[in-house]
């Protein structure tokens, strides 16, 4: 299990060995990893929201028609004789679980990214209308094309960075403004969703069956089959995020500053919103666009960690958590089974109309 | 990473921030007169265009011959004439609807559909219809009204928070996202209920087709209260045009003329949203159109707004049964895709928020 769970696992034991380190340096509020400075917080936030993580997937993994209790989860997990436990638990359950958490993080980071590019906190994928453009690229070549997941994933990365480069364009008067781009987005999104009914009422009844599930936003139909190539994705993915970070902290600096320091503004703002766009566009050809975690986790992660920039490792985290609690919920709390994408709307929405109080409420 | 949502505000535009043209009453009235004629192209259409052909001279002979009892015949006066009669409703009250909002909150992006107000009805709809159990029409007209209500106030209310008083970014992305966490619920309870789900589909996607008079004689005198109040309340959303503190110097009753404003629309939208579903981007095209005819007067705007509403919405409808025959596309989708384009045009455009 541990192995599995790789990414929530390896960071909560970085995070607490840095976390003891910090114990043992307590005069200093920042500790150096890897000669990077973290604030001591981060790390105490990021390890909570690691453990949070591993709880709730250990109880998601025992929650079911066939409920096991928290002995019974680990025994399965360890067990090597592959009794009924063990099949319910790790060819069943684990999958869903682990892409909750691995979809979950990598929605929150390309929330971030956007975030910081645009300096925004509206400026996420899901709000500018990205992850409805996957959709309509993933519908295309399923109306046409047939079902298969890699022809679905790369109509899914093809609509979405199509649509993102129509709403970028659309949104350019000199310059780039937040709220230009947010409403660009919503009419796009309306155009794109406007296409997608017709689609879906000129295909065949089984295929518009199965792509307004999809397109809800479900990862109950992810197998393993099609869960490790999109995890092999994403993790390349999230390489190049950390290949990036640095370039990302400079741009939040501003651009002037940034060019100052001598970095070249254009390209690596290009690169970071092509990675950001790929690692939606990945989650969404496997699950359907999942709307608001993207938004949510980034700005939940900055309030948590009180951190100046937008944390990634933290944002990455509470992705994970937001996308696991909502997948519990919509599988388990709901009186019927429902996409994991309508819980997230209903979240995010609610989240983000807090959001707009709060920031009235603010003192000037 | 400040958490800055909106842009300042230097000066938040009134509604009146399209070309500014004095019109003279001639013009204007044969602007309307040339609107009427359209729209009555518009109404022949829609009776005589359908997934079934019909021939001309058949339609004709319905209508004012006498002739029934044909399976034509019975098309003709059975669905598209109801469906002509809804798109009429819904257009005109949308339109009105829409003319209201952009001049009580002085934002040029306002419309029912953007502000959550029709996703206010359409969630008090799905909640009579799937867990109350009322079907008619007549049973769930109050929910919607009621929804729509409750969306306006709480929209308006959040938009409102803050010391620069209304925020007309604000108000938009509030509204987005109650319509976003409403029809998010809404799907939620159809996907849930596949009973409900086949009952309500075609409502939810803002579909007219096959409705009948049944579910749409008791939103008339509804409909038509909101246009009389509308009316009423213009000359004084004329002065509130000019900001609060200079419409109460110049006489205006500011509070009340808000909440008669808020009742109207209440009505008008939940009224549409109850007969036609929850139909975005009728009240937000409309009234820019209408002002950019007849100028800032909103008498004329909600006069023309009453004219032009159910020529789009006809023509939505129209357009809707062609382009999938035999199918056909809702008329809430092709109004979409006309209007998401006018709404990023205004968008762009210079003065908008002084972006």
């Amino acid at each position: 299990m541990s192995a599995r769970i790789s990414g929530a696992q390896t960071d909560a034991a970085s995070v607490q060995t840095a976390d003891a380190k910090a114990r043992r340096r307590a005069s200093s509020a920042r500790i150096p990893i890897v000669g990077v400075i973290v604030p001591k917080r981060q790390l105490v936030v990021s390890a909570a929201l690691a453990l949070a993580i591993l709880l709730l997937a250990v109880v998601a993994l025992g929650s079911g028609d066939y409920p096991l209790s928290l002995v019974e989860v680990v025994r399965a997990v360890f067990a090597t004789d592959g009794g009924f436990d063990t099949t319910i638990v790790l060819e069943w359950r684990l999958p869903r679980v682990l892409v909750a958490v691995v979809f979950g993080a990598a929605l929150a980071l390309s929330g971030a990214i956007f975030q910081s590019v645009t300096r925004n906190p509206l400026g996420s994928p899901d709000i500018i209308g990205f992850a409805t453009g996957s959709y309509t690229g993933a519908l295309i070549v399923l109306t046409l094309i047939g079902e298969s997941y890699v022809s679905t994933a790369v109509g899914a990365i093809g609509g979405g960075l199509i649509s993102a480069a129509v709403v970028y364009v659309l949104a350019y008067r000199r310059g780039i403004q937040g709220f230009r781009l947010i409403i660009v987005g919503i009419a796009v999104t309306a155009i794109l969703h406007a296409f997608n009914t017709w689609l879906l009422l000129r295909a065949q009844v089984e295929v518009a069956m199965a792509a307004s599930i999809w397109g809800a936003g479900s990862i109950s139909l992810v197998g393993w089959d099609e869960a490790l190539p999109a995890f092999a994705l994403l993790g390349g993915l999230a390489l190049l995020v950390i290949v990036l970070a640095g370039r990302l902290r400079q741009l939040e600096l501003g651009d002037d500053a940034a060019k100052a320091h001598g970095m070249r503004v254009e390209p690596a703002r290009l690169a970071l919103l092509v990675v950001g766009v790929a690692l939606i566009a990945v989650v969404t050809a496997s699950s359907g666009p999942i709307a608001f975690v993207a938004l949510a986790a980034p700005q939940i992660a900055t309030r948590l960690t009180k951190s100046a920039g937008l944390p990634l490792v933290a944002s990455a985290l509470t992705g994970a958590l937001l996308l696991l609690v909502a997948d519990f919920v919509a599988q388990h709390v709901l009186p019927a089974a429902v996409p994991v994408g309508m819980v997230t709307v209903v979240i995010g929405g609610l989240y983000l109309i807090g959001l707009l109080i709060g920031q009235a409420r603010k003192p000037l | 990473m400040t958490a800055q949502i909106s842009p300042p505000e230097p000066s938040a535009p009134g509604p009146s921030s399209g070309p500014q043209r004095s019109r003279s009453a001639t013009t204007r009235a044969a602007g309307l007169v040339v609107s009427l004629v359209l729209l009555a192209l518009a109404i022949a259409a829609s009776i005589a265009i359908g997934s079934r052909e019909i021939a001309l001279d058949v339609v004709w002979q319905t209508l004012f011959g006498g002739a029934t009892g044909s399976t034509d015949s019975i098309v003709v006066l059975d669905s598209r004439l109801p469906r002509t009669a809804i798109a009429i409703v819904a257009g005109l009250a949308l339109a009105v609807a829409g003319a209201l909002t952009q001049a009580v909150t002085r934002n040029p992006l306002a419309d029912p559909g953007i502000l959550g107000v029709t996703s206010g009805a359409a969630f008090a709809v799905a909640i009579a219809v799937g867990v109350l159990g009322i079907s008619t029409v007549q049973g769930y007209l109050w929910f919607a009204f009621g929804g729509a209500l409750l969306a306006t106030v709480v929209v308006y209310a959040i938009g409102s928070i803050g010391r620069e008083g209304t925020s007309p970014v604000r108000l938009t992305l509030t509204g987005v996202a109650l319509g976003a966490v409403l029809s998010g619920i809404v799907s939620a309870m159809l996907l849930a209920d596949p009973e409900g789900f086949a009952a309500m589909r075609a409502w939810e996607s803002g579909s007219l087709e096959g409705r009948g008079w049944a579910g749409f004689v008791p939103v008339l005198p509804f409909v038509a209260v909101g246009c009389v109040l509308a009316f009423v309340i213009s000359r004084s959303l004329n002065a509130i045009a000019l900001g609060d503190d200079l419409a109460a110097s110049l006489g205006a009753r500011v509070r009340v003329t808000r909440t008669l404003a808020i009742v109207a629309v209440s009505l008008l939208a939940g009224g549409a949203t109850a007969i036609a579903g929850p139909i975005a981007f009728v009240g937000l095209m409309i009234p820019h159109v209408a002002r950019w005819m007849v100028g800032p007067d909103q008498r004329w705007i909600v006069a023309y707004s009453i004219v032009l509403g159910p020529i789009l919405l006809l023509a939505a409808d129209v357009i809707g049964r062609i382009v999938l025959r035999p199918g056909e596309l809702p008329a809430g989708i092709v109004t979409a895709c006309i209007g998401a384009p006018v709404l990023i045009a205004l968008v762009r455009r210079q003065r908008a928020f002084g972006l």
